[in-house]
């Protein structure tokens, strides 16, 4: 389709801004801009029917299954929008006096005092406007801590080799070394390859629990006692929290910091990547180094904003993306601590179910019940049939789906990762089991129609090396006018 | 109450059977038992779920407890533009809302479109060569920006006095994750002292960190500064509203490496803070070390032309550890949003605003420094819509009385109150903030 730039009309206006009733301001010439401005001359229609047809060539929840592993893609409750639009809390300024916004800050104290509950911390902050800034945002928080402490040789992290991607790029960020360590097969912690790793230059461990298999690691107590005892901390990495409300928290798993991502476990919607909200929530020895503004209740019952004596300082502008947050809050309230349980719960009941749907002709990565999500792996067909793991995703997209996270964890191979969520029914599971099933049918019979997968939608497989090679990464207008 | 769970009670014994278990429980096995309880006494101390309209009185109740000024004059860092009807609705639609990150690209040519002209819209404003998908905001694509400015043998970080404090402290707290040295310079009239930059750059310096307009409104001398840093080997990384870019000198015309700055203006809601938008552009030599995620047109086997994501050698989920960055997801939506309003505005609509916000912002200025003890801070010196005035009285009691006008008034800073003017401020907001001011010190 085209371009916003090339449907552009030289002269065509949209919005009209009146003329201000000032007199014109003397304005040096030589600070006025040279160069033409580009951008899009459109009416209002134009603009209005421009991402009308964008937004027809976008799969978003709505549009059906979407069992994105790691990713936790449930329904988005049309509340959580409506409640984001009420002008109370759009239209407030984040600097205008805290007791005109006594209201967004009860928000920020409701949703840390429900959310720390929930996952056994004893203090948030909303700072952080994404997971991976979450992380990074805990990791300052060891080093900070360990700093306080005079305890200056602790120079690594510890990161499993089945980690998010984002654990090892987070703890070299933070000016750590990071020690990646081998997983069991099922992705759990290998304890001796830990107590081999830990020492008095540990500064910490990073971990996700269930793990990136879909695996709870029963030996989570020791893990992290093996960690403490070496005098460094345990990090949660919260990715998977949708699995375990009301059934374990990270608090009591021995973990001392913990990022939650808002926007997948408290169905804030994902945004087509982001705004996102990764709040950080810490036990009481790490509190002290909280990034400065931190929402309290005051003496007198109100809400004002703490900057901690020893804080690593600022993540972010202001108080984080506030607006995600009350999202959350909202999905929170409804739910209730009831509801989260019974989400978790249907969560990991609906990954198993479709996962013995599937477990004939596609075993999980290992045995036994999973979490909310569970990893199979292609190796075996491929060797077979020639058909890859993305050859099977993308025939997914043909049968109306959208595909699970394809190769990941790196420690399987040919991976497909599928997590369900709880939002789902019985029998959209077993018309995805279906769909899968007759897609492995096929690479047996005809290979090749799967190679050439997706041919329903507008665009076929795009030649991704060739964008990397030559980039383009902006309209070229000087091309479009030969 | 509210679970949005479709199986129904007998297909969830369906389920359960099977998958071989009699109660969910079960599933949980791995769990320790004390672990568990202590979970579920947990979830049982909280509220219990509440029916839709009751959590919408709930959350309509603290709505109402903050206050939506009837008139805005406070900027530093947020500010209260008019937001088309279109953008909002174009903003609101469900793909874009509940969609991911677009990893299949056959599925999501709509979202990587929109970023790619995102991407293409900013490189106009900016006039830079390329640019990423977008950061968290603009205080965070300052602290980016200083990483991917740093090499081996040039570490250090200069931040000018007149970048805005968030941003001041979020570079250093990024630069205290990375062991990387960074100092703040003063500043001398409300603009960068160029004999202090002068002294700091030094051969380990990796770059300046220039906010122009800066935090204090006022238009830095960027020509002169930027001469200086790239004399001494450095990098210039000049922050800027991205509304004063379709009127003022670009920062590729005022000679940065890296441009950088947060979008909120550009249709983005005030709403307490975010979310907002960082972007961040460069020039060519520098796109490969852009973080983030980046889209690219390329072609499919028929030769349509497409949209995927780009360069993800860079990112963390293929470089782990040795990423520049961990960012992963970043403010697509709010990208999508500023595109759209600059697409509604189009180049001359962009202008209009620029040029009424400078206008009425120079009316205030003008009005305000008629009353005595109300002159500019910092006389002369060139401003977009942002300025500081002294005050001959405790700027909060002028405030307040703004305030129990319906008019939220500057910020009081360093110095006085920095004042802020957009297009959505009428003459009669002025003129009412002006005998507002003028009763306040009577």
């Amino acid at each position: 389709m085209k371009l916003s730039f090339e449907r552009s009309v030289a002269g065509r206006r949209g919005v009209l801004i009146p003329k201000t009733a000032v007199p014109s301001a003397r304005l040096d010439g030589a600070l006025l801009r040279k160069a033409p401005l580009r951008l899009p001359e459109l009416s209002e229609i134009d603009v209005s029917r421009h991402y009308s047809e964008l937004e027809q060539q976008v799969y978003g929840v709505n549009d059906g299954f979407y069992p994105l592993g790691s990713c936790t893609m449930k329904y988005n409750p049309a509340l959580n929008e409506q409640v984001a639009s009420l002008e109370g809390f759009t239209g407030i300024h984040p600097l205008q006096p805290a007791e005109t916004a006594q209201g967004a800050l009860e928000v920020l104290v409701y949703a840390k005092e429900r959310l720390c509950t929930l996952v056994g911390m004893d203090e948030m902050t909303f700072q952080p406007a994404a997971g991976a800034h979450g992380e990074f945002t805990g990791i300052l928080l060891i080093k900070r801590y360990h700093e306080s402490r005079g305890d200056c040789a602790r120079k690594k992290i510890i990161v499993p080799d089945s980690a998010h991607g984002t654990n090892p790029a987070t703890a070299s960020m933070a000016g750590y070394t990071v020690v990646n360590i081998p997983s069991a097969p099922d992705g759990t912690v290998d304890l001796s390859a830990l107590c081999a790793n830990v020492g008095p230059d540990t500064a910490g461990l990073m971990l996700t629990n269930p793990n990136t298999l879909g695996i709870f690691d029963k030996n989570i107590l020791e893990i992290t006692k093996i960690v403490h005892d070496a005098g460094g901390l345990c990090y949660y990495d919260g990715a998977n929290m949708n699995a375990i409300m009301g059934a374990a928290r990270p608090g009591d798993m021995g973990f001392d910091v913990v990022h939650l991502n808002l926007h997948k476990t408290f169905s804030t919607p994902h945004g087509g990547v982001g705004p996102g909200a990764g709040a950080v929530g810490c036990k009481v020895i790490l509190a002290p180094f909280l990034p400065n503004r931190l929402p309290v209740r005051n003496a007198d019952g109100s809400i004002g904003l703490l900057d901690p004596e020893q804080s690593i300082g600022r993540m972010k502008s202001f108080y984080g993306n506030f607006l995600v947050v009350l999202r959350a809050l909202t999905y929170i309230t409804m739910l209730g601590g009831d509801g989260l349980q019974e989400a978790s719960e249907t969560a990991v009941l609906n990954a198993n179910y479709l996962r013995v749907l599937l477990e004939g002709e596609l075993p999980a990565a290992n045995e036994g019940f999973c979490m909310h999500e569970f990893v199979v792996s292609l190796e075996a067909l491929k060797k077979e049939t020639g058909v890859s793991a993305m050859d099977v995703a993308k025939s997914l997209i043909d049968a109306g789906m959208h595909p699970p996270t394809m190769y990941f964890p790196l420690i399987v191979h040919e991976a497909l990762m599928f997590e369900p969520t709880e939002t789902e029914g019985k029998e959209t599971l077993d018309a995805a089991a279906s769909a899968v099933k007759s897609i492995l049918a096929r690479a047996k019979t005809e290979p090749e129609a799967l190679h050439a997968a997706p041919v329903t939608t507008p665009i076929g497989r795009p030649d991704e090396v060739g964008a990397a090679r030559n980039p383009i990464l902006r309209y070229d207008f000087m091309e479009a006018a030969k | 109450m509210g679970n949005f769970l479709p199986s129904t009670e007998n297909q969830r014994a369906e389920m359960m059977r099977a998958v071989g278990v009699s109660s969910v429980g079960e599933l949980y096995a791995d769990i320790p038992a004390q672990m568990r309880q202590k979970a579920v006494e947990a979830v049982a101390s909280m509220p219990n779920g509440v029916s839709e309209f009751e959590a919408l009185d709930q959350m309509k109740a603290l709505a109402n407890k903050n206050h939506v000024f009837g008139a805005i004059f406070r900027g530093a860092g947020a500010y209260w533009h008019h937001i088309p009807a279109v953008v909002s609705r174009i903003a609101a639609k469900e793909a874009f809302v509940t969609a991911y990150t677009p990893y299949q690209p056959e599925i999501s040519q709509g979202i990587l479109q929109t970023i790619f002209e995102y991407q293409t819209i900013f490189c106009e404003l900016t006039g830079m060569s390329a640019g990423n998908a977008s950061v968290y905001d603009g205080a965070t694509a300052a602290a980016e920006a200083a990483a991917m400015c740093r090499e081996r043998s040039r570490t250090k970080t200069l931040l000018a006095g007149g970048l805005h404090p968030d941003a001041m402290e979020t570079v250093q707290t990024y630069c205290y994750g990375a062991d990387a040295p960074c100092a703040v310079l003063p500043n001398n009239g409300g603009r960068l002292d160029l004999n202090a930059l002068k002294t700091a750059l030094d051969d380990g310096v990796a770059s300046l960190i220039l906010q122009s307009p800066n935090y204090f409104g006022v238009v830095e001398d960027v020509f002169a500064i930027a001469e200086l840093v790239h004399a001494a080997g450095a990098k210039l990384v000049l922050s800027m509203n991205p509304v004063a870019m379709a009127l003022l000198l670009s920062p590729a015309e005022l000679g940065a490496d890296v441009a950088i700055g947060d979008g909120q203006p550009l249709g983005i809601p005030l709403s307490f803070g975010g979310p907002y938008l960082g972007f961040m552009a460069c020039k060519q030599d520098m796109i490969r070390k852009l973080p983030g995620r980046i889209v690219g047109q390329t072609a499919d086997a028929q030769g349509r032309r497409c949209f995927v994501l780009t360069l993800q050698a860079r990112e963390q989920h293929i470089r782990r550890e040795k990423a520049s960055s961990n960012i992963c997801s970043n403010q697509a939506l709010c990208a999508l949003t500023a595109a759209a309003y600059c697409s509604a505005m189009g180049p001359q609509g962009m202008r209009e605003v620029a040029r009424a916000c400078y206008d009425n912002a120079h009316y205030l200025a003008d009005e305000l420094g008629k009353i005595k003890g109300f002159e500019l801070a910092y006389p002369g010196a060139p401003f977009f819509h942002e300025f500081v005035t002294k005050t001959p009285v405790s700027a909060q009691n002028v405030l307040r009385l703004l305030e129990q006008k319906n008019i939220l008034g500057g910020l009081p800073v360093e110095g006085g109150i920095l004042w802020c003017a957009t297009e959505r401020n009428t003459r009669a907001q002025m003129d009412a903030l002006i005998s507002a001011v003028k009763e306040a010190i009577a």
